[in-house]
């Protein structure tokens, strides 16, 4: 899968999550900008596990600030280039 | 930017709370029993203390403790790997060992302890832990100490966790998948299914760890657990648990049949950096796993407490855990709401745990009562009624 095409996906997922449609760049801070609590962040990594058939390891969530860090996570999750996966 | 602004919104918080109520740090004045206290200059029924079996106060315990003290002195002062293991540390394993038919125990100094020294060390880089989102801070804190990747599956769901188990089995056929969940849950007081998940652990070739912190003298006939209860103590590779419930100490353990277990008391931090228990805590333990064993009849009346408390307070329309159980969870979806009944028992003399987000699941607000064998059908009554009053 290409970069935008999980760009568009993780797009999608924001928007049902969050009920609303979401403007949204690499650039675009959960927390921030589009105002995700530790409830709503819960929800939408489990949309991104079923979605792309991957499991998000939680030591990584710290890290992930922004719509960038998640696709290129995702990204490296489907590649299986993750530590040891 | 001074080294409490991070705080400036926990202490926002506590202002608003301290200007509606004059705040919420519960000082227990006196205590006078296993179920009442003097709190603020008044008389209250403690519904929210953990003490299941009621032994805190219990005549064998306490001179036990006291006998201890004479005989041992006020405290180790020292490691379990240094001066700190006497006698009395290694009959608790033994003795622990026997109560769940197992090959190997270690004690720690404190239930959150003995989380965090297995947690840290058993589970190495290589190796993956997969936990119930629900688990103890305990659970989350030991992995974190560990450093090693940690996945977690939604509450309660078996399904998820099979669809988590599959998908890292396939990317990682060799890695230790060790399964992390918990007898009875302590927010809502629910159980884990076992069962499935012990069938899910075989499939998967993975290890199993349950924390029976709220489940020891609770469940299973013998008071075993959930492990005993569900009937799959063989397929459960290790049991942690604390003495700070049902055993009305202070302390914890790990239990396992791998007699490798042992190995961890030379590589488990919080094992090797702190003083071990002191020969009371340990004497007051051994007495009350004693009487677990020889008084079955206080695990009846604790469930029979918990049946009259959990139903009259669903017939009061509250919303609660989904299953009866010594927890019993009333849970509110406005923490306001949460904290004008939680004043209003404590007014009309009826103490209980008050748990708000984020340490709460889902985001709710808790008051969490628990019951005890020791609390009479007149106290449950008057608690009911506190709550009746509130409702």
């Amino acid at each position: 899968m290409r970069r935008e095409e999980i760009f568009e996906t993780v797009r999608e997922i924001l928007a049902e999550v969050l009920n609303r449609p979401v403007e949204i760049t690499p650039e675009t801070r959960f927390e921030k900008d589009l105002e995700v609590d530790s409830l709503r962040a819960m929800e939408i990594l489990a949309a991104v596990e079923d979605r792309f058939d991957i499991t998000v390891p939680i030591n990584v969530l710290n890290e992930i600030r922004t719509v960038g860090d998640l696709v290129k996570e995702i990204e490296k999750l489907m590649e299986g280039d993750h530590g040891h996966l | 930017m001074g080294i409490f602004d991070k705080f400036s919104k926990l202490a926002a918080q506590l202002n608003q709370v301290r200007a509606l109520f004059g705040g919420f740090n519960v000082v227990i004045e006196k205590i006078i029993s296993p179920t009442e206290a003097i709190v603020n200059g008044q008389k209250v029924i403690l519904a929210g203390t953990n003490n299941y079996l009621g032994l805190t106060f219990d005549k064998a315990c306490i001179e036990a403790a006291c006998a201890a003290i004479r005989a041992e002195g006020t405290g180790t002062t020292g490691s379990r790997m240094a001066n700190g293991t006497y006698h009395s540390h290694v009959a608790l394993e033994q003795e622990l060992s026997e109560f769940f038919g197992r090959r190997a125990t270690i004690v720690f100094t404190t239930g959150y302890a003995a989380n965090l020294g297995v947690l840290s060390t058993l589970v190495g880089r290589d190796d993956l832990v997969l936990l119930d989102a629900d688990c103890h801070a305990s659970i989350y804190d030991g992995t974190r100490l560990g450093g090693v990747p940690v996945y977690r599956f939604r509450h309660n769901d078996v399904e998820d966790l099979e669809k988590k188990l599959r998908r890292l089995r396939e990317k990682n056929p060799s890695a230790n998948i060790l399964i992390v969940v918990e007898g009875l849950y302590s927010m809502l007081g629910d159980r884990a299914p076992l069962a499935d998940i012990a069938h899910l652990k075989e499939k998967y070739g993975a290890y199993l760890l349950v924390d029976e912190a709220h489940s020891l003298g609770v469940l299973g006939e013998k008071g075993r657990g959930l492990a005993e209860e569900a009937g799959v103590e063989d397929k459960v590779d290790f049991i942690v648990g604390t003495f700070s419930k049902s055993l009305a100490s202070i302390g914890g353990y790990c239990t396992s049949n791998y007699e490798e277990l042992e190995l961890l008391r030379y590589a488990s931090r919080p094992y090797v950096f702190t003083a071990s228990l002191s020969p009371a805590n340990i004497a007051a333990a051994r007495a009350a796993l004693r009487i677990i064993r020889e008084r079955p009849e206080l695990k009846e009346r604790l469930w029979q407490n918990a049946y009259q408390l959990y139903g009259r307070l669903k017939e009061l329309g509250f919303e609660l855990g989904p299953e009866p159980s010594p927890i019993v969870a009333v849970r509110f979806r406005q923490p306001e709401k949460a904290l004008k009944t939680w004043y209003g028992l404590l007014e009309r003399g009826v103490y209980v745990n008050m748990v708000l987000p984020p340490a709460t699941p889902g985001g709710e607000a808790l008051l969490r009562a628990s019951v005890s064998a020791a609390h009479t059908p007149a106290q449950i009554a008057a608690i009911s009624e506190a709550f009746a009053a509130l409702a």
